[in-house]
């Protein structure tokens, strides 16, 4: 077969690595790398999908002391997150590491592999009435490590937290082949270091998750979302901060700003019929000046809808950038305001959806590519004067390239530190995350 | 120690921040765990963050370990003083720095009682969740180091939930942030790493807590069953109609006479006590405890009770906070265990204390968080009495044995600390802790933050860990991690 044009580091005498790591698993599993499996632009060599997660931990330990560089990949829905690698020889799949292996549904556990894809694992949860309360992007694709890693969070977050305090136990695969497990299969446990939190939101630069296990959630019986037209940002925000300072006991709260038109404020609360009535009239009293309009639940997918056509399988034509900030819940007025004056002047279109925490997500574009990254740039350097963070999820073609995650602060020597740790070759995702690690 | 050292320690506190007198010292010696005893070769007390960074580079510089500490009511020794080492008390650290209620943060040094922060948002309407049964005393430092829960986490999750941000200072004296008052802050989760880290990565000199509202009612439950069994299958039939109660609390016999005894809390005289505390929004609470109600029907339940004031409701908790102490009433000397079992092993493991404690001649009261199957065996001895603290002490430890092989965890919120430091390789293999102690190196690699606990042995950081061998029975597919 040809070899493919591969814009790696790969070094004459590396032939040997390949040989070794092909004695790993089947033919079947192993396959050259191509157009499709590129990771920001970069086209690795292989692809390896490990049957078993001994099989992986020896792929990524023959790989490191070989000096190739590895992308850990689950579907690739995000896999144009943080910068891109400086190296990618191997990927290393978890397509087949996707069974559930315990649902333990009356301590309400799940134990489950990394490449399981999220909504194959909650309809299997919701047959016993739980869910694992998250709403990540692209669940029918996106794998429960590739969640992990991103830390991907959406609108339950207010009320469940984030992924980092629903997983409680986790099995990661180190560069030179450890296998370590941490935490365990319940959910009150403070023996040891609590790794699972180390490893999600790493972007796999630390190990390669194998497996991991979740806290659940009973599904709720009934759901009821309200939107409310609100006046301006102002207005919008004002709502957000009274629900939060009100007796409610919502599960999602959030605004959707599109340009100049009045933003609008989504608010969903599950329980018993009489717990939602009484809900209903609390609202309806805390939401004046702002007008209720038509509830569609589908706007608890703003977020997704936002990436539009940046899905997994789709590009935008014209140049669009797709970010996610976070500020203080009191400051997504200010935030938004000051987006609009800066995207005006420069005739950019923006749309945004921001969670009651804080956590917003906004589009930019389509618009001049120029004026994209001017906006990124200026919006950036604004909030982390504030010391709010800013991080580029997604440039269409035709952007130029940006630093992906901003500033991380004085703690960078100590993550450095533990990335030297654990990973002293800089064999995972090379460059790909936070101050060059 | 050093004449020099000390000078230099003076030098940066004051001489009201450096004890050196050994019946001071005494004080120090062990933490709410009394059977383990150091005496420190000095104590110091800073009232602030440059304070606390530049003890620990001298400690850095001299090689001398240091333990933190709070309040000092730990219950795994962790703030058992290291042998020719200091102690970095923080109790003079003790303001609350900044109360931000729109966004629900609040600052605070690591000196603050945890119930101060509740009593000054309440007025607000607010409250901070974690309620370890010593919150009246215990530090938030403290409860950052042991990731301590309390009741109420089944609901409302541990200190770790709560806790967004810190500064810290490293165990070479460097000032790192980790986290913020904002979410998902880019970078490594250090914050989740460092809560529970049991004062082994360096010293939380200032912490960002999230604050919850108070919700609008909360109603609390009490039901009497012939047995905890029984009780703990209405625990099962509760969580298994889908509700999150705020709390879900067990007592067994021995338990309720202690607490009975020592504060009068009116509990009903059965064989298991269960106490559920809903709360919410009233309409939705009124309908979730009928529903409640029926259930523990349903399960045998006798009695029941409602507490219908503010002040039955304290009382209902003031008997459950005040179990572990009130032991002493019933037995002269008593250990209190800390063990986690995934909730539906609680029959079973029932069943064998019992059976453990009538073979040894013990007696053990049970105590637990039933909703998340945290246990508190209370092993009651006399240590007058030849052989029974040994027995008592084998007793204690056969029960965290059997807690890991119900694939639990060998503490809950205690933490590890001295006490069950050996116990942490029956619970991990050694790839599981060498990866945790490389993180630790990252931290501290010349091990002087609170070292010799936590793990079995040390580590040195400049050591090569060993090639990852898969054990046999996993090549085999017989075993599985976990």
């Amino acid at each position: 077969m040809t070899p493919l044009p591969s814009a790696t580091g790969t070094q004459p005498g590396t032939a040997g690595v390949w040989d070794e790591l092909r004695t790993i698993g089947s033919s079947e599993q192993w396959r050259d790398a191509g157009p499709e499996d590129t990771v920001a632009g970069m086209q690795p060599r292989m692809v390896f999908e490990p049957e078993n997660e001994i099989e992986l931990a020896a792929a990524l330990r023959c790989a490191d002391s070989g000096r190739l560089s590895v992308i850990p990949r689950g579907s690739g829905s995000k896999d144009a997150w943080g910068n891109p690698p400086v190296q990618a020889d191997l990927i290393l799949s978890t397509a087949r590491l996707n069974r559930i292996i315990e649902h333990a549904w009356a301590d309400l556990t799940v134990s489950v592999e990394a490449g399981c894809p999220f909504s194959t694992l909650q309809n299997l949860l919701a047959q016993h009435g739980q869910r694992i309360a998250v709403d990540p992007l692209w669940p029918e694709q996106a794998t429960v490590g590739g969640i992990l890693s991103t830390n991907d969070s959406g609108t339950l977050r207010i009320r469940y937290g984030a992924l980092r305090d629903l997983i409680i136990g986790v099995t990661i695969a180190l560069p030179d082949g450890t296998l370590a497990s941490s935490g365990g299969k319940v959910v009150k446990n403070v023996a040891g270091y609590d790794l699972p939190k180390l490893v999600t939101g790493a972007l796999g630069t630390l190990g390669v998750i194998t497996r991991a296990v979740f806290r659940l959630h009973p599904l709720p019986h009934n759901v009821r979302s309200f939107t409310f037209v609100t006046r301006d940002a102002a207005d919008a925000n004002r709502l957000v901060l009274a629900a939060q300072d009100s007796k409610l006991a919502h599960t999602g709260l959030q605004v959707r700003f599109n340009s100049g038109a009045r933003p609008e404020v989504d608010i969903r609360f599950d329980g018993t019929d009489a717990g939602l009535v009484a809900q209903t009239e609390t609202l309806r009293k805390l939401a004046p000046p702002a007008t209720e309009a038509q509830a569609n639940d589908d706007v608890w997918h703003g977020r997704q809808h936002l990436f539009g056509a940046a899905t997994p399988t789709a590009q935008d034509s014209q140049p669009a950038a797709i970010a996610k900030f976070s500020v203080l819940p009191a400051s997504i007025a200010s935030t938004c305001e000051r987006l609009h004056n800066l995207a005006e002047p420069l005739n950019v279109h923006w749309s945004a959806v921001v969670q009651g925490t804080g956590l917003g997500w906004i589009r930019l574009g389509p618009a001049n590519a120029n004026a994209i990254q001017q906006l990124l740039q200026t919006l950036r350097s604004q909030l982390e004067a504030a010391e709010e963070s800013f991080v580029v999820q997604y440039r269409s073609p035709g952007m130029p390239e940006i630093e992906a995650w901003g500033d991380p602060g004085d703690a960078l020597p100590l993550m450095l530190s533990v990335k030297q740790q654990l990973d002293p070759k800089k064999t995972l995702n090379p460059g790909r995350f936070v101050g060059g690690i | 120690m050093d004449p020099r050292i000390l000078q230099e320690f003076r030098a940066i506190t004051d001489d009201r921040g450096l004890i050196t007198s050994p019946e001071q010292l005494k004080t120090y010696e062990c933490d709410g765990l009394t059977n383990f005893r150091v005496v420190p070769d000095a104590v110091l007390l800073p009232t602030s963050t440059e304070q606390v960074q530049a003890i620990v580079r001298v400690c850095h510089r001299a090689g001398i370990p240091f333990v933190a500490r709070g309040s000092g009511t730990g219950l795994s020794g962790g703030a058992l003083p290291v042998k020719s080492g200091v102690v970095i008390s923080t109790a003079r650290m003790n303001r609350i720095l900044e109360v931000d209620l729109p966004n629900a943060r609040v600052v605070v040094e690591p000196g603050v009682i945890n119930s101060e922060v509740t009593e000054r948002v309440a007025p607000l309407g607010f409250f901070y969740a974690p309620d370890p049964s010593s919150q009246s005393v215990c530090s938030i430092g403290g409860n950052v180091a042991e990731n301590a829960g309390g009741a109420h986490c089944l609901k409302y999750g541990f200190t770790t939930t709560h806790v967004l941000g810190l500064e810290v200072v490293l165990p070479d004296g460097s000032l790192a942030h980790l986290g913020d008052k904002t979410l998902d802050a880019p970078g490594y989760d250090l914050t989740g790493v460092f809560v529970g880290s049991e004062g082994t990565l360096g010293i939380a000199t200032k912490i960002i807590l999230r604050i919850v509202k108070r919700p609008e009612c909360i109603h609390t439950l009490l039901a009497a069953f012939g047995s905890t069994i029984e009780a703990g299958a209405a625990v099962s039939d509760i969580i298994g109609a889908g509700m999150l109660p705020a709390a879900i609390e067990m007592m067994d016999n021995l338990a309720i006479q202690a607490a009975e005894a020592a504060v009068h809390a009116n509990y009903p005289n059965c064989g298991g006590l269960l106490l559920v505390e809903l709360d919410g929004p009233i309409a939705e609470v009124e309908a979730l405890m009928r529903e409640v109600d029926a259930i523990c029907r349903r399960c045998g339940a006798k009695e029941i009770k409602v507490a219908q004031t503010d002040a039955e409701r304290a009382l209902v908790w003031k008997g459950r906070k005040a179990a572990f102490a009130a032991v002493g009433r019933i037995s002269p000397n008593y250990i209190v265990q800390d063990g986690v079992i995934p909730r539906t092993a609680l029959p079973r493991l029932m069943n064998e204390i019992e059976r453990l404690g009538v073979e040894a001649g013990i007696r053990v009261a049970n105590v637990f968080h039933a909703g998340d199957g945290n246990l508190h065996p209370l092993v009651l001895y006399d240590r007058r009495i030849e052989g029974q603290e040994h027995a008592a002490e084998v007793l204690a430890n056969r029960i965290l044995e059997l807690c890991i092989e119900a694939g639990g965890s060998i503490t809950g919120e205690h933490g590890v600390g001295e006490e069950k430091k050996m116990m942490m390789s029956k619970m991990y293999a050694e790839p599981d802790l060498e990866t945790m102690q490389r993180v630790r190196c990252a931290f501290d690699p010349k091990q002087l933050a609170n070292p010799t606990k936590v793990f079995p042995r040390p580590r040195l950081c400049g050591e090569v860990p060993g090639k990852y061998e898969p054990h046999p029975l996993e090549v085999a597919g017989i075993a599985e991690r976990f």
